[in-house]
């Protein structure tokens, strides 16, 4: 099953490459990874997707606890929350495709983000699935370029990630 | 500049001072010339210059599993820093709370390809507890005391501090903090109330109970605690390889070792219990086997480690309790005095009359043999001696396990072997640190003529030190592990385990300055050992015991297979 794991860092050197380490060593899977330092510049928040029997999640959860760097681990998945993956876009927009692309960004709340004569940019902000859904409602030749954030995560209402 | 400003060197040599540390092993070189000048000028510590700088960490490490201190190495940038990593690496498998600190090319020089430059953080990362790379001389102190923190508590294990030449020729005021406290690091001690109220219970209402106890127990200090709730409920208890001595081995509740090359009785007890107390231990694939075959019997499993990730890893357990096996221990004896009940005596008296049966088959017993010396009989023959006062230190191989199925541990702290990496060359460096450790103390270094091989120059250290280790060497002519493999399960085809060209041992003890004895015949055994600790108590002899080479290690569970699917002899 996807989980995604939101985790409290120190915003120390290296603190990155134990994390990745850990999931290299023991064979776990990473979908996407994202992280930046929080409000507080000394310490940094990561949002790990990931997949596995409930079994693998339990240690995954338990291994990046035990990383003496790590403040704190939730997994998000165990509750509601809120996902978004920002997406840059880059497409060929050339003749009547330059409407229909248009129309097609509009329909999913993107923004055309840079214009030049044969290109638009768009950003789109959402769940991962509905920037898939993008992706395939795009006719494949016109995407010259594609750059994925990997999702974030936050907990709804009251349940907050914090020390 | 005001006085109270010290220099890196001279800040690292007071904090090892301020934490007690009694000795330091290592090797010098470019990086740490500085540290090395003012341990030079210091005389609160030991620093015991190693052949190899692996040595310098299993003395490091075995110094801590025969005291419970945190055991401290020093090396340099470079080759010395990947030289380290075998020993830390080991002491990080087998838990042993260690300070490493290794010299680092100066900061501006990192990234550039310096002379003996390596990335020792990014290196080490895998195999270590935690490490730092010390940038600014301003956090050089805290850092140090941080790094025996985190070694020492919680699961201890070994901490490497990477310090520049540059932060150690550097000037800052030094103020060793008392205490640390890290807002990401806060082991658990005490267990859950009412998780150990739950396994208190369970305990009690066991028909078949089993308690199983690792090198937890041994770590965490908690030998008293099981002997005691041991003898207290008269449940029938086996250790693994890394718990040795947690209970006392000649006991007639001790079932032995259990696991790959366990006894009879101790695995089928494991396979066959309805109710099994894991302490300090973490059902690996060396003890348990397949845990697949191992879930074929129900059991109730309550398992106390103190790292969570221990629990549920590899077989599911009923009644996970994070914490010090001690203090949980302790207060699982609490509730079962303060229940007032006690166990099923009738099932109690059923389980251990089939234990019985199982044990009666004698799975240690070996054909002695003529004119040949078993190897078996000398670790027997070694407890004799020694009256069981010994503390044995192993290497790898077939020697371990026999030296862990007839050495009958009776304390804790004695038994010193490398059982998660399985390092060859731990055994002597190994005892060296055991020697430093307990001066006065027999020290036996059980070992096999490949594994000796692998770090034979500390002879040379001993020769220095005038360190009386004896060093047993069961030598059977084989790498004596792989060929019994080979034979088992690759059809006798015997691919380089055969060790030809072994040099004259016996010359080579002599030419260190030490005394070498060649033992051919069985009767000739004792006599020999005899002398090792009595004539030549104060020297370090080199005991060449030619054994039998076709001798095998039985029981044995095939890797892969079930506890029960045991080969016996």
């Amino acid at each position: 099953m996807r989980h995604i794991i939101s985790l409290l860092m120190e915003n120390e050197a290296g603190a990155l490459s134990r994390v990745a380490g850990l999931f290299s060593a023991r064979g776990y899977n990473i979908e996407s990874l994202t992280v930046a330092p929080t409000e507080d510049a000394t310490m940094s928040r990561m949002t790990i997707v990931t997949r596995g029997s409930d079994d693998v999640i339990e240690q995954i959860t338990k291994q990046l606890n035990k990383l003496v760097d790590i403040v704190k681990v939730q997994d998000l998945t165990d509750g509601s929350h809120i996902e978004r993956e920002l997406m840059l876009v880059k497409v060929r927009a050339t003749g009547e495709m330059r409407e229909e692309i248009k129309r097609m960004a509009d329909i999913f709340r993107g923004h055309i983000i840079d214009v030049a004569d044969k290109t638009y940019t768009i950003e789109l902000t959402g769940t991962v699935a509905k920037v898939d859904a993008f992706l395939e409602a795009l006719e494949p030749s016109v995407i010259l370029e594609t750059v994925r954030t990997g999702a974030s995560g936050i907990g709804r209402g009251d349940r907050v990630l914090k020390i | 500049m005001s006085d109270t400003q010290l220099t890196g060197a001279e800040i690292v040599v007071r904090c090892l001072q301020a934490e007690g540390v009694e000795y330091v092993f290592g090797y010098p070189g470019g990086a740490v010339l500085n540290i090395y000048d003012e341990i030079y000028k210091q005389d609160s510590f030991t620093h015991v210059l190693v052949r190899h700088e692996q040595a310098a960490l299993h003395a490091a490490d075995a110094y801590a599993r025969s005291t419970g201190r945190v055991g401290v190495a020093l090396v340099t940038s470079g080759p010395g820093a990947t030289n380290a990593v075998t020993g830390i690496a080991t002491a990080y498998m087998d838990s042993i709370p260690m300070v490493v600190l290794t010299g680092q090319v100066p900061t501006a020089a990192i990234g550039m390809d310096a002379f003996q430059e390596v990335d020792t953080v990014g290196i080490t990362r895998p195999c270590v507890k935690h490490n730092f790379l010390v940038k600014d001389i301003k956090d050089l102190a805290c850092t140090i005391k941080k790094a025996f923190y985190i070694a020492a508590s919680g699961r201890p294990g070994p901490v490497v501090v990477d310090i520049p030449k540059d932060v150690t020729q550097h000037s800052h005021e030094f103020d060793y903090p008392e205490q640390v406290s890290m807002r990401s690091y806060n082991p658990t001690s005490k267990g859950h109330a009412g998780q150990i109220k739950k396994a208190a219970q369970m305990l009690l209402e066991a028909k078949r109970p089993v308690i199983y106890t690792g090198g937890g127990v041994v770590l965490g200090n908690a030998a008293p605690q099981v002997t005691e709730m041991t003898r207290g409920l008269g449940y029938p208890i086996t250790s693994t390889l890394m718990g040795l001595g947690g209970y006392p081995s000649p006991d007639p509740l001790f079932l032995g070792m259990l696991g790959m090359h366990g006894t009879y009785e101790a695995n089928m007890a494991m396979q066959h219990c309805d109710v099994l107390l894991a302490v300090g231990a973490r059902f690996d694939d060396r003890v348990i086997g397949n845990p697949k075959h191992f879930a074929k019997e129900y059991h109730r499993i309550i398992h106390i480690d103190v790292d969570p990730s221990s629990i549920s890893k590899r077989v599911k357990v009923d009644v996970p309790i994070v914490g010090d096996v001690s203090h949980v221990l302790d207060e699982i004896i609490k509730h079962v005095h303060a229940s007032g009940e006690r166990p099923d005596q009738a099932a109690l008296k059923a389980w251990w009359a089939q234990i019985e049966l199982w044990r009666a088959q004698d799975c240690l017993k070996y054909d002695r043999g003529e004119g040949v010396i078993k190897p078996q009989y000398v670790i027997e023959k070694l407890y004799e001696v020694t009256e069981g006062k010994a503390y044995v230190t192993s290497d790898v191989g077939q020697h371990q396990m026999w030296a862990a199925q007839y050495y009958q541990f009776d304390q804790p702290r004695r038994w010193i072997n490398s059982g998660g990496l399985g390092t060859m060359g731990f055994g002597l460096p190994a005892a060296m640190g055991v020697q430093f450790a307990h001066p006065d103390a027999m020290v036996a270094c059980v070992t096999g003529e490949g594994s000796i091989q692998m770090n034979i120059q500390e002879l040379s250290t001993c020769t220095e030190h005038k360190l009386p280790i004896k060093i047993v060497l069961l030598n059977n002519g084989y790498l004596g592990m792989v060929r019994q493999w080979q034979e088992f399960f690759y059809e006798e085809r015997y691919a380089e385990s055969y060790v030809g060209s072994l040099p004259d041992f016996v010359k080579l003890a002599e030419a260190y300055g030490h005394v070498g004895m060649i033992i051919e015949k069985p009767e000739d055994v004792e006599p020999a050992l005899r002398d090792a600790f009595g004539k030549y108590k104060d020297r370090l002899v080199f005991l060449n015991f030619l054994t039998d080479p076709r001798e095998n290690v039985y029981p044995m569970i095939p890797a892969g297979k079930g506890l029960s699917e045991m080969i016996l002899v």
